[in-house]
């Protein structure tokens, strides 16, 4: 009995309990690394960006420490130089406004050609659906300025495209396409493309055909079945598909500086300019920023109407 | 056609042919060299449940997908009511389909699923509630009209799945092995459940199994497949008490496969006995036969072998509660099992190695086909 006494194990409960904390502990440790690098280079930047919104901007850039809200002042507005009156900063609201439709298409155009190319794969025996995937992302392996430059070869005036349409003698003078929106649009789509493709791919990979011919049995045919059951099903993968293309675009600095020139700016091209030649780092920051809210109002509002349900009959 | 899904079924009369496979070949693979489906012409009648039974891969679901649509015949024609329908797109068959995993949409509600063949017909939409209330009520689920499909257990999805199939009011229902997700006790109360609707909804139901025992309890008529073929058509009690092969008597129940020899109507057993009256199926001559015998229609009693009594040596007694199994040694070497009911005494009279005197019940000697 004695001997039972001392062998005797601490309380279930108890011992469990230890257990939890230190499986806990060990959880925090494998993501203390991961948190270490999140909190020095992603939050510390941003409080960073934050501070300096409040600044005075320096002569030379950098910031001068005294207090101001000019900088979130300028991101809208802007004031007349004659009689110090206040109006709307045309030039940023019109960059604005690009920068969007601009992302707007991408995503669209990436979803048309995307949805498409990723049925197509997710589709395939799966043996020779790597190869297809290979081939997707096959343009990650190049640099992003080289395959810009890449495009503006195919589209500048004495280019690929216009050489051709000018030999079949479909035009008579070659079109300016360089330094266009369009430039931009189809340089976007490009580089973004295999962001909304492999979401995709991965959500119809999953789908389950069963229930597309469940569908078909319930007399749906082709488009309705498409609409009712595949659409909603592979929505997860098209919501990812279109942050992924979306926010980048948003904030996209390459292809529009290359593409676009000087005249066609972007927001993340009048971010830069602050920062550069502009010499106003708390403009720069507030656009940062403002990027940022715009981003995230725009997710959260995208999340919230694509997850409506139909309600019950 | 939507229209004729839900046109008004006619009266109908027992015989009259619901669906009718003509010839029905369906070869897949590369080649063409695997052949699921070899000549199978079969009639399904009106308001019948019909169960297409057999092993796994004998081509019962490819018979099934072919009847709903989802597999084009290589051969063949399927007519429908009298229609020619082998061309038609699934959603142009007037059939449903209760999928072997039942196939329900995630993304919605039961309602939601129950009604999506009405809406997909264009009903309008107080016609859709009613009538998704009342499959509701059919298979027992009100109370869970707006729970996701997720949320229910497998017993209440395969009621979903069947009430979303009858909803459309269908000519034919399809049922693909829809009871072997479902544990022993859930299975045998769905079988009655399956039962109850057939007889409510006055439906042709086709059913594909590979569960002898289900195709038995459950249907009016079986068709036992085998290799993309259909051996044998008949009410259970037909195929159970007279298979026309080897193969069906094999699938279905437990069996005795006995030489013997046949002249006439008279069958002759090699390990001896009395002569047993059997009609010989079609194709079979006189002479060197192979016969069946259901062990619970062999008797036995401990002693040596009298008058028209075969004799016999127990090699192993199987005591499973109701019945008592032998299984016997006759003196040609072949085995014979009987089963025979546990009566109230406490001890069977047989030991292993003891002589037993076989009795064979008239009428229990089928002639088999091959």
């Amino acid at each position: 009995m004695s001997d039972m006494a001392l062998n005797t194990p601490p309380e279930p409960g108890a011992l469990e309990l230890e257990e939890a904390r230190q499986d806990n502990r060990s959880r925090w440790l494998l993501a203390l690394p991961a948190l270490l690098i999140i909190g020095c280079f992603a939050t510390l930047p941003l409080l960073v960006m934050l501070v300096y919104a409040f600044l005075t901007p320096g002569d030379y850039g950098n910031v001068v420490w005294k207090f101001s809200t000019d900088g979130w002042v300028a991101v809208l507005l802007q004031r007349d130089i004659f009689d110090d009156t206040l109006m709307w900063a045309d030039a940023h609201l019109s960059i604005f406004w690009r920068s969007l439709r601009l992302s707007l298409i991408t995503t669209v155009l990436t979803l048309v050609f995307g949805v498409p190319t990723a049925w197509f794969i997710a589709t395939r025996p799966r043996e020779k659906r790597q190869f297809w995937l290979f081939l997707v992302t096959v343009p990650f392996w190049t640099n992003l300025l080289v395959r810009t430059i890449a495009i503006q070869e195919l589209i500048r005036s004495e280019g690929v495209i216009n050489l051709i349409l000018l030999k079949i003698g479909i035009i008579d003078e070659p079109i300016q396409m360089m330094f266009t929106d369009f430039a931009i649009g189809f340089g976007m789509t490009y580089v973004y493309l295999p962001l909304m493709v492999l979401p995709v791919y991965a959500a119809v990979d999953k789908l389950d055909f069963r229930l597309v011919e469940a569908a078909h049995d319930l007399y749906a045919g082709r488009w309705t079945a498409f609409r009712r059951v595949i659409l909603p099903l592979i929505k997860p993968g098209i919501i990812a598909g279109s942050i992924l293309v979306f926010i980048p675009c948003l904030g996209a600095y390459v292809t529009p500086r290359v593409l676009g020139g000087g005249k066609n700016l972007m927001f993340g091209n009048l971010i830069e300019l602050q920062f550069g030649a502009g010499r106003n780092w708390p403009l720069g920051a507030a656009l940062s920023l403002t990027l940022m809210a715009i981003v995230m109002v725009a997710l959260i509002y995208y999340v919230r109407v694509t997850s409506r349900e139909r309600e019950d009959v | 056609m939507p229209e004729t899904a839900l046109k008004t079924r006619p009266a109908t009369t027992e015989s009259e042919t619901a669906v009718d496979v003509i010839g029905i070949s369906k070869l897949f693979g590369s080649n063409q060299e695997i052949r699921a489906l070899d000549d199978v012409s079969v009639a399904i009648r009106k308001n019948e449940f019909f169960t297409l039974l057999g092993p796994s891969g004998c081509g019962k679901t490819t018979l099934l997908r072919v009847i709903a649509g989802f597999e084009p015949p290589t051969r063949g024609s399927l007519h429908l009511g009298g229609r020619d329908i082998s061309r038609l797109a699934p959603n142009q068959r007037p059939i449903n389909t209760v999928f072997q995993n039942y196939a329900l949409f995630p993304h919605m509600s039961v309602a939601n699923n129950i009604a999506f063949g009405l809406e997909m017909l264009g009903k309008p939409k107080n016609d859709i509630r009613d009538k998704v209330t009342e499959m509701l009520q059919l298979v027992r689920m009100e109370e869970l009209r707006s729970r996701r499909t997720s949320e229910i257990s497998g017993g209440q999805q395969q009621r979903v799945a069947l009430a979303r199939a009858l909803a459309p009011q269908p000519e034919v229902l399809l049922l693909d092995e829809p009871l072997s997700a479902l544990d022993l006790k859930l299975r045998k109360e769905m079988q009655i459940e399956l039962k109850r609707l057939q007889s409510e909804t006055g439906l042709t139901f086709i059913f594909v199994t590979h569960d002898q025992e289900e195709a038995l309890t459950m249907s009016d008529r079986i068709a036992v497949m085998n290799a993309g073929k259909i051996l044998q058509v008949g009410s259970p009690r037909e195929i159970y008490a007279h298979p026309s092969e080897r193969f069906v008597a094999n699938f279905i129940g437990e069996s005795n496969f006995l030489n013997a020899h046949l002249s006439g109507n008279r069958v002759t057993l090699e390990a001896g006995g009395g002569t047993y009256e059997a009609v010989a199926p079609e194709g079979v001559a006189d002479g060197k036969v192979s016969v069946l015998v259901r062990p619970e229609h062999a008797s036995a009693r401990p002693g040596e072998a009298a008058g028209e009594e075969l004799a016999a040596t127990v090699e192993t007694v199987v005591y499973s509660g109701d019945a008592t199994s032998l299984h016997l040694r006759l003196k040609t070497g072949e085995t014979l099992k009987t089963k025979m009911p546990n009566g109230p005494e406490q001890s069977t009279a047989f030991g292993e190695g003891d002589a037993a005197a076989v009795t064979i019940a008239p009428g229990a000697v089928t002639i088999l086909k091959d």
